[in-house]
């Protein structure tokens, strides 16, 4: 059954769109990112304009994150003031990104660095939070303890604060800088940042895993509705018919997810998010090295 | 409205100066309004007429039919990737003035054999001589002598799609007067004016020819979300993102009662 969608002007089936959103529904829940890395790609795939899918996306991740926020929010796993750090920073952040955006669009180059980024930042993270819990499963397995947390440079800064559902007491000052860094990515990327938050959280700032995810989705749900909101007045492309499709098995799904992420084991769900990452980043270096069949594209003028 | 059609059709050749052919087109459409609702999956054109002739069918070729349906052209950006150091990157984008969202050609014959080369490129009728429909207002000096490649790649993309194509022998014609085709409109329609054009050739000229327009329009749900994302932008996305927020609540809420 397909469905004629106003602004992107093409007819789609309806069930691969409400597929598309619950499977990536479904990942959110479960590892505490938006999807936006996923669904945008997806879109593209199965036909909608690049410009209408990475609008669209973000709205749809809008909506899975809330759903997301609200189940972790009643299980207590959503640390606020880490949250609310992160955010800050990830404003400020985003701010700089949209004008390093505007300055390589200038230069022409905008495409190639935007999946030179995805390439790079995806294959990083992948490798490390592989190499990371493939060890930590070890760990478990011997039965030999883990360290709970190394004293290093982040614990000697200045501006501590106390994050309790954290289990921290850490300066502001790392938070402010990954939360930055995460909002310059994101606007570049196009997405919510949630696969470079995570690990940052675990690795970086070295949160307790239990509220990784509610706080992730927390500040993701705020980049993601401005970004809707900048695309939606800046370039009319945020399809609302596709939204709601996407949006009905997004919820569902992150519901699912959320729901499943207490059942599985934590260093599991990180091998299986990192292997994630990683397929994705080899399926975009392999665009970029192999020899496209149709050398030619065809993109609306914005 | 097929008879109104006709009737129309009639008092315009009515109206219509006298032509020097000794044969005319009296055309008619099996519709001139298509309306895009949500689940619109493409429509079919019905065009239908017949040759009008005050003398006896002339000796010689017999005649040919070519149908012609254009949509409303638009901007387009067409890029070619080239390899820098190792990946394949877009070159620069070559800015398109005005390409048909869609064309389609009938005929009744191949179209070499329907039309010479003058005619063709004087119509603009054949995906070849779409070079003239797509227009290019100002070449940049990187195009150099690329510019058919860049054009022809245009036509061969929007192909792909399945939004141009041509139907070779799409046009039957009885008794040389009554002729008819079917025109599939595709699921991934634009809105606008289409323009529907049908010659009567002989011996590769064209005699007459008929024009007429078919007004596709989103209609209902989709043309009011259409126009308010144009119109009232920071309202549709404010209300993208209640619905969004609604749309968790409500999932969330859901799975709590089906499954604390």
């Amino acid at each position: 059954m397909n469905i004629y969608l106003p602004i992107a002007e093409v007819s789609v089936n309806v069930f691969v769109l409400l597929g598309l959103g619950g499977g990536v529904g479904v990942l959110s829940g479960l590892f505490g990112v938006g999807g936006g890395f996923l669904i945008t790609p997806l879109l593209i795939f199965v036909g909608i304009p690049p410009a209408v899918a990475v609008a669209t996306g973000t709205n749809q991740v809008a909506a899975a994150s809330f759903s997301g926020v609200l189940t972790h929010w009643r299980r207590r796993t959503v640390d606020l003031k880490m949250g609310l750090v992160l955010l800050g920073g990830g404003l400020v952040g985003s701010a700089i990104g949209v004008q390093l955006f505007a300055w390589l669009r200038r230069l022409g180059q905008v495409e190639i660095f935007v999946s030179l980024c995805y390439v790079v930042f995806l294959g990083v993270v992948g490798a490390l939070m592989l190499a990371e819990s493939v060890r930590a499963r070890r760990r478990t397995r011997r039965g030999t303890a883990r360290r709970v947390r190394r004293h290093h440079w982040v614990h000697g800064l200045p501006f501590k604060m106390r994050f309790r559902q954290s289990n921290l007491y850490i300066s502001a000052i790392p938070p402010v800088v990954v939360g930055m860094l995460v909002g310059v990515l994101a606007a570049i990327m196009g997405v919510g940042g949630g696969f470079i938050m995570v690990p940052a959280m675990i690795y970086i700032l070295g949160m307790a895993t239990s509220v990784v995810v509610g706080t992730s989705l927390f500040q993701i749900l705020f980049v993601a509705a401005f970004t809707t909101m900048m695309h939606a007045i800046l370039n009319q492309t945020v399809d609302a018919l596709l939204a709601i499709v996407l949006i009905v098995g997004g919820v569902l799904g992150a519901q699912v997810g959320a729901r499943l992420s207490p059942r599985l084991r934590a260093e599991e769900l990180r091998i299986a998010l990192s292997v994630l990452v990683l397929l994705v980043c080899l399926k975009l270096a392999f665009d970029l090295v192999q020899r496209p069949a149709e050398l030619y594209n065809l993109s609306a003028v914005q | 409205m097929r008879a109104a059609a006709l009737i129309l059709v009639m008092l315009l050749a009515l109206v219509a100066p006298p032509r020097a052919s000794a044969e005319e087109v009296v055309a008619g459409l099996s519709q001139t309004r298509v309306s895009i609702t949500t689940w619109f999956s493409g429509s079919e054109i019905f065009i239908y007429g017949a040759v009008k002739r005050e003398a006896p069918i002339p000796k010689g070729p017999p005649l040919d039919v070519v149908i012609a349906v254009t949509g409303p052209s638009t901007p387009v950006i067409v890029r070619r990737k080239s390899r820098e150091f190792g990946v394949w990157v877009n070159g620069p984008g070559l800015h398109v003035d005005a390409a048909p969202s869609f064309y389609a050609v009938s005929t009744t014959r191949p179209l070499v054999e329907t039309l010479s080369a003058t005619e063709d490129l004087r119509y603009a009728v054949g995906l070849k001589g779409l070079g003239q429909v797509i227009r290019l207002v100002d070449a940049p000096a990187w195009l150099g002598d690329q510019r058919d490649e860049y054009l022809e790649a245009v036509v061969r993309l929007r192909r792909a799609q399945g939004v141009y194509f041509e139907q070779i022998g799409g046009v039957t014609v009885d008794e040389e007067t009554l002729f008819q085709t079917r025109i599939e409109l595709p699921a991934q329609l634009v809105e606008g004016d289409y323009r529907a054009r049908i010659f009567l050739t002989r011996n590769r000229a064209v005699v007459d020819y008929y024009e007429t327009s078919i007004a596709v329009r989103k209609v209902g749900i989709e043309h009011l979300i259409d126009e308010m994302a144009h119109e009232r932008s920071a309202l549709y996305g404010i209300l993208s993102i209640v619905v969004a927020l609604v749309a968790g609540w409500a999932a969330a809420a859901l799975f709590r009662f089906i499954a604390p």
